[in-house]
């Protein structure tokens, strides 16, 4: 990745902001992704919790989140070792005071992270459906946003040392991550994991031989999906030019290959599930498409279609094991956030360095990247929503997760004019 | 478990982070990295253990 600033030409620049005003798409379909696999009891909560922890995550990334992430060439704290310097932490101003944007590449930058670190907020709430109560779902997202993603962010795209990898180690280019693999979807899914672990499973789940809880609105889901792809596109192309110094012509090739794994991811998801099930499944199906954009995300912009095709063969394959594998070891997860943006951002960021080579060594930084979010995003957010959690108790007591956190927390629910369902659960 | 689980997933990182700072030479940077990765997988599953008993007993 880039350790300075890309240097983009007057079109590059007004295409890239034309990307970054397609980002919040892909926030808003997650956020439908999350309220349709969730309750209709919940559904109003899960939009609103959405809308809350967006713009928690951009207060917070402003104030603080900024400062630590800082910019290629901008100002940071060093490790000198060995008689060379590693950058550690960007040590911009406060609430971005200091940062002259007269340079319209890093206003871009600022502009596309504030959108990035909103997306990376509303991963969690998958994984918290039905029993994340909307205060602790906010503070949670303020260490998040403030915290856990501005210091691996640096490290990747603020010029840190796993970007320094190449120039410094000899590792190829040092980690690749042009669209956010591992930077917002791992980050955000393995925050999700944290969170999944923490409120325990949903009041049901796992009593008696177990019990499926279907989404409320699957047409939800689906039509988020498609929203999702508009706004991955965008992501994808202004982060690509960004962050890894994609030129405005890759711009085509990255919507080919967004589309092309999207599309395989879905068929592959669909044709494991028919084969084990008996027929598609259209939830996990669902999960194959965007499981398919994430693992893409990484080498969006330096893959030819071919391989991207192959990256989301492998994601969607992934996608239906891991989803059962999450639900036999008792990690409740209503919408597949942690199979979709954990599991499909390490393997995207694992796949950059299995299939692009510019130089050597390349799969040794992506393995320290790999190594990175689990050795030190996973521990740190698991640490700090476990004393989130004995601060302010994160999980919505017995009364409230039976009667919805529409009512209990809101006090009106989704659909007053419908009845509500008598039977929830499905017996698998 | 979980808290073994979780250090094995930091010293791992600290392996792979230290393997960076310390050598220089292809053969031997592979095998640390590779060896704290490894070492990272056994935490992540003792971890995912441990969340499955606590399960288990409530």
């Amino acid at each position: 990745m880039q350790t300075q600033p890309v240097a983009l030409t007057e079109a590059g620049m007004a295409f890239c902001m034309g990307c970054i005003f397609l980002v919040p798409l892909a926030a808003a379909g997650l956020a439908l992704v999350n309220a349709g696999f969730g309750r209709g009891r919940s559904a109003a909560h899960s939009m609103l919790s959405a809308l809350c922890v967006f713009a928690v995550a951009v207060l917070t990334y402003l104030l603080v989140g900024f400062s630590i992430q800082g910019f290629p060439g901008g100002p940071a704290h060093l490790l000198v070792f060995g008689g060379r310097s590693w950058n550690l932490l960007g040590s911009a101003g406060l609430l971005m005071r200091g940062t002259v944007f007269n340079n319209p590449t890093l206003s871009l930058m600022a502009c596309l992270q504030l959108f990035s670190v909103g997306i990376a907020a509303i991963i969690p709430l998958g994984a918290g459906s039905d029993r994340w109560r909307l205060r602790a779902s906010c503070a949670s997202t303020a260490l998040l946003a403030g915290i856990t993603y501005p210091v691996l962010a640096h490290w990747v795209w603020g010029g840190g040392w796993l970007a320094q990898l190449g120039s410094l180690a000899g590792c190829g280019n040092g980690a690749i991550d042009a669209g956010g693999a591992g930077v917002i979807h791992a980050v955000g899914g393995l925050t999700a994991l944290s969170i999944a672990w923490i409120l325990g499973p949903r009041q049901g789940k796992y009593e008696d031989m177990g019990l499926a809880i279907p989404g409320h609105n699957m047409p939800f889901v689906l039509f988020g999906c498609l929203l999702t792809l508009i706004g991955w596109m965008g992501l994808d192309s202004a982060s690509a030019m960004l962050f890894s110094g994609a030129p405005l012509g890759s711009v085509p090739l990255i919507a080919v290959n967004n589309l092309a794994a999207a599309s395989v991811a879905l068929l592959t998801a669909s044709v494991v599930t028919q084969l084990r099930y008996g027929k598609p499944d259209a939830s996990i199906a669902a999960n194959g498409f965007v499981i398919g954009l994430v693992a893409i995300s990484a080498a969006c912009s330096l893959v030819s279609p071919a391989i991207a095709a192959a990256i989301g063969l492998v994601a969607g394959l992934a996608v239906p094991f891991s989803v059962e594998w999450l639900d036999r070891f008792g990690c409740d997860d209503p919408s597949g956030s942690i199979s979709v943006h954990a599991v499909g951002g390490l393997w995207g960021v694992l796949a950059a360095g299995l299939f692009v080579h510019p130089r050597p060594g390349q799969w040794l930084a992506q393995a320290a990247m790999i190594s990175a979010l689990l050795g030190f995003v996973l521990p740190l957010s698991y640490g700090l929503n476990w004393l989130l959690d004995r601060i302010y108790p994160q999980r919505i007591g017995l009364n409230g997760e039976l009667q919805g956190l529409d009512m209990s927390e809101l006090g009106a629910g989704a659909y007053p004019e419908l009845a509500q369902a008598s039977r929830d659960y499905l017996s698998r | 478990m979980k808290v073994a689980g979780f250090f094995l997933l930091c010293a791992g990182f600290a392996i792979v982070l230290c393997t960076f700072l310390l050598l220089s030479t292809t053969a031997p940077r592979a095998a640390f990295v590779l060896a704290g990765i490894a070492m990272q997988a056994l935490g992540f599953l003792l971890v995912f253990r441990a969340h499955y008993t606590l399960g288990e007993e409530r």
